[in-house]
C-alpha cells in the first residue's frame, strides 16, 4: 500500500507522460512572430503607475477614495496625532491595540486611551473589545492602494482584523509603484525566512451577499484610516 | 434518461419559466457587469494579461508533479503538515482524524467550495462537530440547509427579506429591510465564533511554489480572522492551484478581483506560510494542507480539456451565462456550476450521468471569452458531446442522423419530401401539440413555421429560364 504522495504524483506522471497540450496561443497581435506570453511581465498590462513619487502618492489617495480608505497625509508627526485625537473622540474610544514600532509609539504619545500592547501577546476577548488598532506596514502600493502588511510589521496576525478601526502609519518611503514591486521588496527584505503572515489590504472589510449591495464592516474592520508622513 | 438528467430538465424547466427569479438574478449581476469593464478598461491591456495567465497557467499544470513538490517542501520546512488526498474520502478521513487527535470542540469555516466539493461539513457534523460557515453569503445558505447558488456569490438568489425572515426564524432578530443590519447581525453571531473555535478550515486560491505559501482572496475578513484565531488551521486545496513564482500573484490576484467581482482588487489578499513562526506573537500553532486529487488528474489525462486545470474559480463564465442566467445555480445538480461545471463534472463524476450538461449550451462562446485563463470552455463542451456519444452512441439520434444523411445525398428524395410536406403541413393543426405529433418536442413551447409555397431551388430554376 503505497502512501497518498506517491499515488498522486504517479497519477500526475502518468498522465502527463504521453499527451502534450496545445499550448495557449496568445491572442495580442505582434509583429514579432518568435515572441511569446512568457517575454511579457505582468506590469506591461497591468494598470499603468507614474514614476514620480508624488504621482504614485496622488494615485494611492485617488484609489483609497474609491476603495473608502480614509487615507491622510501628515507634514508632521503632531498633525497625525491631531486625527487621532479627533477619530478617539468622535468614537468615544477607550481601548486601542497597538505594537510598539517609534512611529506608532510617537502617535500615542499624548492619548489618553487605555492601551492594549500585543508585543508578547495578547487575550483574544481583551483584543476582540478594542475600539481600534494602530500598526505599521511593510509598504503601500500605488497602484491598487492596497497595504501591504505583515507578522513582523504589523503586530501579528489578528491586530490588523479584529478591532473595528484599522489605522495604518507609514512614510512616504514606504510607497512602491505596483504589487510586482511589493512582492519584490518583501522578497528582499525575507529571503528565506518569510513571516507566516502577509497581506494585500485594500479597503475595510465589505461585502456584496444580500443583494450584491455594498455592506462594509462584514467581518473586519468597518473602518481604515491611513496616516502618511512624510520621510 | 438517468436521473440526473432527468432531475436536470426539471429543475432548469421550473426555474425558467419562474420570472421573477429571472429578473432578480439579472439584476443582481447589472452591476458587475460595469464593474468590471471598469475594471478591465484600467489594465494596459487585458488581452495581454490573459494571455500571460494563461501562459503562467500552462506551464504551472504540465509541470504539475515539479511545482507541487517543491511547494510541499518549502512549506512543510516551516511546519506545515501536507496531507495529500487522492480521493474525497481520504481527505474527509484525514480532517476528522486531526479534530478528533486534538480534542477539537468548535469548527469555524471560511469559504472553500473544494469541502463542498468532498461533503465536510456533512461528514463533521456526523461526528458530533459543530461547524459554523463564517463567510455571510455561505452562512445564509447553511441557516437555509442549501447548497451555494453560485461558485462566488452563494447567496445571490435571495432577496434581503427572505434573508431577514431566515434570521428571525433562526437567530430570533427582529425584522430589517437593510442589507447592512442584517450584515451586522451575522457579523454579531460570528464575532463569538471566532473567538471560541479552536479549529479554522479555509480554502485556498493559490499555492506558491516558490515560497512554500497558500493565498487567499476574499473581502469580508472572516478567512483572516479563521485562519488567526484558532490553535489548528486546516487548508484544503485541489492540486491544480499550484503557481510557480511568488511574482505570478501580482498578475493573478487584480485578474481574480476583476473577473470575479469586478474589483481591481479584493479587499484581503493574505498569503500564509505555515503556522506560527518562532518570534510571532500569534497565529495557529499546526497548520496542515490538504492537496486534494479526488479525479483531478483524469482531467489532467486529458490533454484536450488540460488547461480547465487552470480555472482560478472566478465565476466569471456563470455570469455571462444565457444557461446560467435562466436555469440558475441550482439546476446542474453539481458543486461547480455554469460552463465550467459543466465542462469538468462529467470527468469528475461520470460523463454518460453528467454528459446533459454539455448539452445544455448555447455554444455562443460568452464563456470562453469573459475566461481570465483562456479555457476554451465552449469547445470542450462539444468535445464531451462527442465522447459521451462515441463512448455510448444512442440508437434512435444515430439511425436519425443516417437517415438524414441519406435524404441529403439523394437529390430527387430530397425533392419529393419537400413537396409532401407541403401537402401535409396543413394537416398539422390536427395533431399539433398532441402525443401523436411528430414535432412535439419542438411545438410544446413554439409554433412551427410554414414551408415556404415554392422551395429556393424551384426559385432558383425559374429564374434561370
Amino acid at each position: 500500500m503505497s502512501d497518498g504522495k506517491t499515488i498522486i504524483l504517479n497519477r500526475i506522471r502518468e498522465a502527463l507522460r504521453e499527451n502534450p497540450a496545445p499550448r495557449p496561443h496568445a491572442s495580442h497581435t505582434s509583429s514579432d512572430q518568435e515572441e511569446t506570453p512568457r517575454d511579457h511581465t505582468p506590469r506591461e498590462w497591468l494598470p499603468k503607475v507614474g514614476e514620480r513619487l508624488d504621482e504614485q502618492i496622488d494615485l494611492f489617495a485617488r484609489q483609497s477614495e474609491g476603495l473608502k480608505t480614509e487615507f491622510h497625509r501628515c507634514g508632521t508627526m503632531e498633525d497625525a496625532r491631531a486625527i487621532l485625537s479627533v477619530l478617539v473622540a468622535e468614537g468615544a474610544w477607550k481601548k486601542i491595540a497597538t505594537h510598539t514600532t517609534p512611529d506608532t509609539s510617537a502617535l500615542l504619545e499624548k492619548n489618553r486611551a487605555e492601551i492594549l500592547k500585543t508585543d508578547t501577546g495578547y487575550q483574544i476577548d481583551d483584543l476582540e473589545s478594542c475600539d481600534a488598532g494602530i500598526t505599521g506596514c511593510e509598504c503601500l502600493v500605488a497602484q491598487t492602494g492596497a497595504i501591504l502588511v505583515s507578522a513582523p510589521s504589523a503586530g501579528g496576525r489578528a491586530l490588523s482584523v479584529l478591532p473595528p478601526h484599522h489605522i495604518i502609519i507609514a512614510r512616504t518611503s514606504q510607497m512602491v509603484p505596483d504589487l510586482t514591486a511589493a512582492l519584490e521588496l518583501a522578497k528582499e527584505r525575507y529571503g528565506n525566512k518569510f513571516p507566516s503572515f502577509l497581506s494585500f489590504i485594500t479597503g475595510p472589510s465589505r461585502t456584496g451577499d444580500i443583494e450584491r449591495i455594498l455592506v462594509l464592516g462584514a467581518h473586519g474592520p468597518k473602518r481604515l484610516t491611513v496616516l502618511l508622513l512624510e520621510d | 434518461m438517468t436521473t440526473f438528467a432527468s432531475e436536470f430538465k426539471k429543475m432548469a424547466g421550473r426555474y425558467t419559466a419562474d420570472l421573477t427569479h429571472r429578473a432578480f438574478i439579472k439584476k443582481a449581476l447589472s452591476g458587475y457587469y460595469q464593474k468590471r469593464d471598469d475594471s478591465k478598461a484600467s489594465f494596459q491591456s487585458w488581452q495581454g494579461a490573459r494571455d500571460l495567465a494563461a501562459e503562467t497557467k500552462y506551464e504551472a499544470v504540465n509541470h504539475l508533479d515539479r511545482y507541487l513538490v517543491e511547494f510541499a517542501e518549502k512549506i512543510e520546512a516551516r511546519g506545515a503538515k501536507i496531507f495529500w488526498a487522492p480521493s474525497a474520502r481520504e481527505a474527509r478521513d484525514y480532517i476528522l482524524g486531526v479534530a478528533r487527535e486534538n480534542g477539537v470542540r468548535s469548527i469555524i469555516k471560511s469559504k472553500t467550495m473544494t469541502s463542498e466539493e468532498i461533503h465536510l461539513n456533512d461528514a463533521l457534523e456526523k461526528e458530533g462537530y459543530g461547524v459554523f460557515e463564517s463567510d455571510l453569503g455561505e452562512y445564509i445558505v447553511q441557516l437555509r440547509k442549501e447548497p451555494p447558488y453560485h461558485l462566488v456569490f452563494p447567496a445571490m438568489h435571495l432577496t434581503r427579506g427572505q434573508i431577514s425572515d431566515l434570521f428571525q426564524k433562526e437567530l430570533g432578530s427582529a425584522p430589517t429591510d437593510s442589507p447592512e443590519e442584517l450584515t451586522m447581525i451575522a457579523r454579531r453571531v460570528m464575532r463569538r465564533k471566532y473567538c471560541e473555535a479552536d479549529m479554522g478550515i479555509s480554502g485556498a486560491n493559490f499555492a506558491v511554489a516558490e515560497t512554500g505559501m497558500i493565498s487567499i482572496t476574499e473581502n469580508e475578513g472572516n478567512a483572516r480572522l479563521t485562519t488567526s484565531l484558532p490553535r489548528i488551521h486546516v487548508a484544503i486545496l485541489g492540486i491544480e492551484k499550484v503557481l510557480p513564482r511568488l511574482e505570478d500573484l501580482a498578475l493573478f490576484l487584480p485578474m481574480l478581483a476583476t473577473a470575479g467581482a469586478g474589483q481591481q482588487m479584493t479587499c484581503y489578499n493574505t498569503m500564509y506560510g505555515g503556522p506560527r513562526q518562532p518570534g510571532e506573537i500569534d497565529g495557529p500553532e499546526q497548520m496542515h494542507v490538504v492537496l486534494l486529487d479526488n479525479r483531478r488528474t483524469e482531467l489532467l489525462a486529458d490533454a484536450e480539456q488540460r488547461d480547465t486545470l487552470g480555472c482560478i474559480r472566478c465565476g466569471a463564465c456563470l455570469n455571462v451565462c444565457p444557461i446560467f442566467k435562466n436555469v440558475g445555480g441550482y439546476s446542474y445538480g453539481t458543486t461547480y456550476q455554469g460552463p465550467i461545471g459543466s465542462v469538468i463534472t462529467p470527468h469528475l463524476r461520470g460523463l454518460q450521468d453528467w454528459k446533459h450538461l454539455s448539452a445544455a449550451s448555447s455554444l455562443c462562446g460568452a464563456c470562453t471569452e469573459a475566461c481570465p485563463v483562456k479555457i476554451d470552455l465552449h469547445h470542450h463542451l462539444l468535445q464531451n458531446r462527442r465522447n459521451a456519444a462515441a463512448a455510448k452512441p444512442v440508437m434512435i439520434e444515430k439511425i436519425s442522423f443516417l437517415g438524414f444523411a441519406w435524404l441529403m445525398s439523394h437529390p430527387s428524395i430530397y425533392h419529393l419530401a419537400a413537396k409532401l410536406g407541403r401537402v401535409f403541413q396543413p394537416l398539422h393543426p390536427i395533431v399539433n401539440g398532441t402525443f401523436l405529433d411528430p414535432l412535439i418536442a419542438w411545438t410544446r413551447s413554439r409554433a412551427f413555421p410554414n414551408l415556404a409555397p415554392t422551395s429556393f431551388h424551384e426559385q432558383w430554376k425559374k429564374s434561370r429560364k
